[in-house]
């Protein structure tokens, strides 16, 4: 592109040290392979696109928004149309195309910090703005705080949320004392130890093992992880990719932030071995945009690991989203990391044929690819010892809501529900309970008449819910679920990337709909059927699940 | 390589590649179309072409979707008109498509969608831009549909002067930081009008005259010409309404043009009478 039009504004000096910075950080000049996966057959250009995210982010964190010559700068330097740049900025919540107020707090008002569980704690800003959830349920009242010259931080009430191992600590084993930020440490507890053994085994038997296992991911969609990487594994492509999807958005999900802000560098080699059985030399992980001390954690795990030369054989690259729940979507995760606007691609082909710049790639939810550690070093067998038959292992719940001890709570797979909740301290206060929400805004509510619900995918699929991304909410007599509703309808309508029509106005109508005084059940039948069948992704197939289930409750 | 599959009633023959679209088409059953163009990568964003494919859950789009020897395609059942009806619904009630082309407008009443269901909605609201003298853009008609967005990037002009930008409803087509056309990287090769569907795109002679109720297609003369401003030889299609020429296209399957023009052969006419 080398009659690239650019305006006549330049980056000024902060802006242009921060362009610089980013730019000799990183990059491998790395392939795209086609504008729009659908058909194929498109040619592949030389391109550093890639680091136009990390660009956007340098920008803001230097002076607070992504200016005109910023902009322009920024797509002189890596080669894209600043109209591009420019829809790439605004796709992401957290990037400012406008010049902000000097300090920005977005408050969550998602699900579990709508229970007001404690009031916000006061701070010193110019704006405040409605945040969707921030995914520190387990603390609540969360806000962002985005200040001019500095990364976001986050901001909770000061209170101990609780990790709980349960009686088979494995995910959590390291993470339960506490944060290990060095090597050393995670060394003493058995660090790196499944790498060295992935390595004397070889690929294949590690895809083995993982298939033989029965794991299945964490993510939200249940599918083989064995599976996924023996598809990837036999690809002959040379570019391969394995990337970590620690995008976690899903409202009243915290489990891969608790692990990642605990125990980082067991992300780091999980991927590792990834990259190891699949034959991929470069692993990517994307970490949530409001998570910033999980990078920051991640980036000193990889720093460190790489230094002692455990990384041989592959290069890891963190990338940081910017505020867009949708970019948790597999495919639409690919195109954020490429430099595109978060739009999912229309699926097939799969990311196992077409992935990362059109190569063969695996992604993985954080929690599915650090089970891969233990499976590893004691054998299929052992690690399916707990949980289920077809739900093998244990499971991160995130408790939360009105439960008297919120947090992460490990449990093998098939634990009663009743049984999860009274551990956790039952509902909070002693009062009774209305429902539990089960899989976050796209998930379900189970009624109190179904405690005894077994927490497994087989269980939970045929009591019509999911188990999702693990997300277990109380909700007491007091709270109108009907707010609820309209609260996850609102988060969809705002989350919707706008690709599609069916989401793009169909979420939009159905919060029209439910803020009706009395909703008008025909339109939300056929809103619902619309989305689930004429969507691209999982954003719009299911952002009426929770309608679904409300009327089916008789809440609506 | 030679397929076999089966849309609807009948078993028809493919090749490996064909879209589900591209074969029905041959095969004379009509999939209606909004995003998708002869002459532009599929995008498949407006879900009007959905169609059911036994073995998949949600409906798929037949613009973009290639045939699979023994797929089974349903292109008119309950469930895909329901949807289709549906996606209109979801579009009149946002957008004012009264200067859509007619097909978008016979579909409504085909499928029987009844967008005042959604009277109390959200609409797309957007200042008219014009912003020279050559074309306005009317961004509420706008459906996204990304026809322009291609046109003006990868599959035509290769001047990316615009994008969409924005999420969700507020999505939008927009230069970098709604910059004005001319300060922008537009050459005004125009080819985004021609593909666009909804009218949001207009010269600016059909604009005017639209505007004042005066544009009649009814009485309008189409005369094919060979654009003379250079050598390439582009087909030119001239509209006339009385007397005078109010736009310039080139047919779509021309093999020079399929359809695109620059700023010459769209609007050097401007001075024919
Ligand atoms: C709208 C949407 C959001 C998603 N968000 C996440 C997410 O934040 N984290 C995640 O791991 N998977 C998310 N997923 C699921 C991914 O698309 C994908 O299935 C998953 O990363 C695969 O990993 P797994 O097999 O290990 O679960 C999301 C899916 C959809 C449709
Ligand atoms: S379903 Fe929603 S989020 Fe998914 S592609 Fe369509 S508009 Fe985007
Ligand atoms: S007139 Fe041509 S260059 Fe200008 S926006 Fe339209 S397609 Fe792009
Ligand atoms: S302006 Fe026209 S061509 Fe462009 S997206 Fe809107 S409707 Fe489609
Ligand atoms: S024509 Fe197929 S999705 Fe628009």
């Amino acid at each position: 592109m080398s009659d690239l039009h650019v305006g006549s504004e330049r980056a000024d000096d902060a802006e242009a040290a921060a362009i610089e910075r980013v730019l000799a950080t990183t990059g491998p000049a790395v392939a795209r392979v086609s504008a729009r996966v659908t058909l194929g057959g498109m040619q592949a250009t030389a391109s550093r696109r890639h680091l136009l995210l990390p660009g956007l982010w340098a920008l803001q964190d230097a002076v607070g928004w992504i200016s005109p010559g910023g902009l322009n700068s920024l797509c002189l330097a890596l080669g894209v149309p600043p109209a591009e740049g420019y829809g790439v900025a605004t796709f992401y919540d957290l990037l400012r195309t406008e010049r902000p107020s000097t300090t920005i707090e977005r408050r969550c008002d998602d699900l579990a910090c709508l229970l007001a569980i404690e009031p916000p704690i006061p701070t010193d800003v110019d704006a405040v703005e409605s945040s969707p959830c921030l995914g520190q349920c387990d603390r609540g009242a969360a806000s962002l705080i985005q200040t001019c010259g500095a990364p976001p931080r986050i901001e909770t009430p000061d209170r101990e949320p609780r990790v709980d191992a349960g009686p088979s600590p494995r995910l959590l084993r390291r993470a339960l004392t506490g944060a290990v930020t060095s090597l050393a440490d995670y060394r003493a507890l058995g660090g790196f130890v499944a790498l060295a053994a992935a390595r004397t085994m070889g690929a294949e038997a590690v895809v083995d093992a993982v298939t033989a296992a029965g794991l299945r991911g964490r993510g939200g969609a249940a599918f083989p992880t064995g599976a996924k990487w023996r598809a990837v594994a036999s690809e002959t492509a040379t570019e391969k990719h394995v990337v970590a999807n620690a995008d976690e958005s899903e409202p009243g999900t915290f489990k891969d932030r608790v692990l990642m802000e605990r125990d980082p560098f067991s992300l780091i080699e999980a991927l590792a071995v990834a990259g190891f059985a699949v034959g991929a030399r470069t692993g990517w992980i994307y970490v949530r945009g409001e998570y910033p001390e999980a990078y920051q954690r991640l980036v000193a795990a990889l720093d460190e690991s790489s230094a002692a030369g455990l990384l041989e054989g592959i290069t890891i690259e963190i990338r940081r989203g910017a505020g867009a729940y949708i970019c948790g979507e597999e495919t639409a995760l690919l195109e954020s990391i490429e430099g595109y606007r978060g739009e999912p691609r229309n699926k097939p082909p799969y990311p196992t044929t077409h992935g990362l710049f059109g190569a063969p790639t695996v992604i993985n939810n954080v929690e599915t690819l650090i089970n891969v550690l233990d499976i590893v070093e004691h054998g299929p067998d052992a690690w399916r010892s707990v949980g289920t038959h077809d739900s093998p292992g244990t499971r991160l719940l995130c408790l939360s809501g009105h439960v008297e001890h919120p947090g992460v709570y490990e449990r093998p797979m098939g634990v009663r529900l009743a049984d999860v909740i009274a551990e956790a301290g039952g509902v909070r206060g002693a009062r009774p309970l209305q429902a539990v929400l089960l899989g976050g805004a796209a998930g379900a509510f189970v009624h109190p008449d179904q405690r005894d619900l077994e927490l497994s995918f087989e269980a939970a699929h045929e009591a019509g819910v999911g188990l999702g991304s693990g997300v277990v909410m109380l909700f007491d007599d007091t709270v109108d679920l009907r707010a609820v509703v309209r609260r996850a309808a609102r988060f969809f309508a705002h989350e919707s990337c706008g690709q599609c029509v069916p989401c793009r106005v169909g979420t939009q109508r159905q919060v029209e709909v439910l803020t009706s005084e009395r909703p008008d059940t025909a339109l939300l039948d056929d809103l619902e059927q619309v989305m689930r069948d004429a969507s691209i992704c999982g954003l719009g197939h299911t952002a009426s699940s929770l309608v679904r289930s409300a009327r089916t409750l008789g809440v609506l | 390589m030679t397929i076999e599959l089966r849309i609807d009633d009948a078993i028809v023959t493919a090749e490996q590649g064909d879209t589900i679209r591209d074969v029905a088409a041959r095969h004379g059953v009509e999939i209606p179309t909004l995003c998708w163009a002869a002459n532009l990568t599929p995008v498949n964003v407006c879900r009007l072409c959905v169609v059911e494919v036994e073995g998949s859950r949600p409906l798929v789009p037949a613009c973009s979707r290639p045939v699979e020897a023994d797929m089974v395609v349903s292109t008119n059942s309950h469930r895909v008109r329901t949807s289709r009806r549906m996606v209109l619904e979801l579009l009149a009630s946002s957008v004012d498509l009264d200067r859509a082309e007619p097909e978008l407008l016979d579909q409504i009443e085909e499928y029987g969608a009844r967008p005042e269901r959604f009277a109390a909605g959200a609409t797309k609201h957007a200042p008219v831009k014009q912003q020279d003298e050559l074309y306005v853009r009317d961004y509420q008609r706008c459906v996204l549909c990304y026809k322009c967005v291609e046109a003006c990037g990868d599959d035509a002009q290769h001047t990316f002067a615009i994008s969409v930008a924005g999420r969700g409803f507020d999505a939008h087509i927009s230069t970098e930081f709604d910059t004005a056309l001319p300060d922008s990287a537009c050459v005004y090769c125009g080819n985004c009008i021609a593909v666009c569907p909804t009218g949001a795109l207009t010269p600016l002679t059909e604009f005017v005259r639209r505007e004042a109720g005066e544009w009649r297609p009814d009485q309008q003369s189409v005369t094919r010409t060979v654009c003379a401003f250079c050598g390439v030889g582009c087909n030119l299609d001239l509209h006339v309404q009385d007397g005078e020429v109010v736009k310039v296209t080139s047919p779509a399957d021309h093999d020079i043009t399929q359809g695109n023009l620059c700023i010459k052969g769209r609007f050097g006419w401007q001075h024919l009478r």
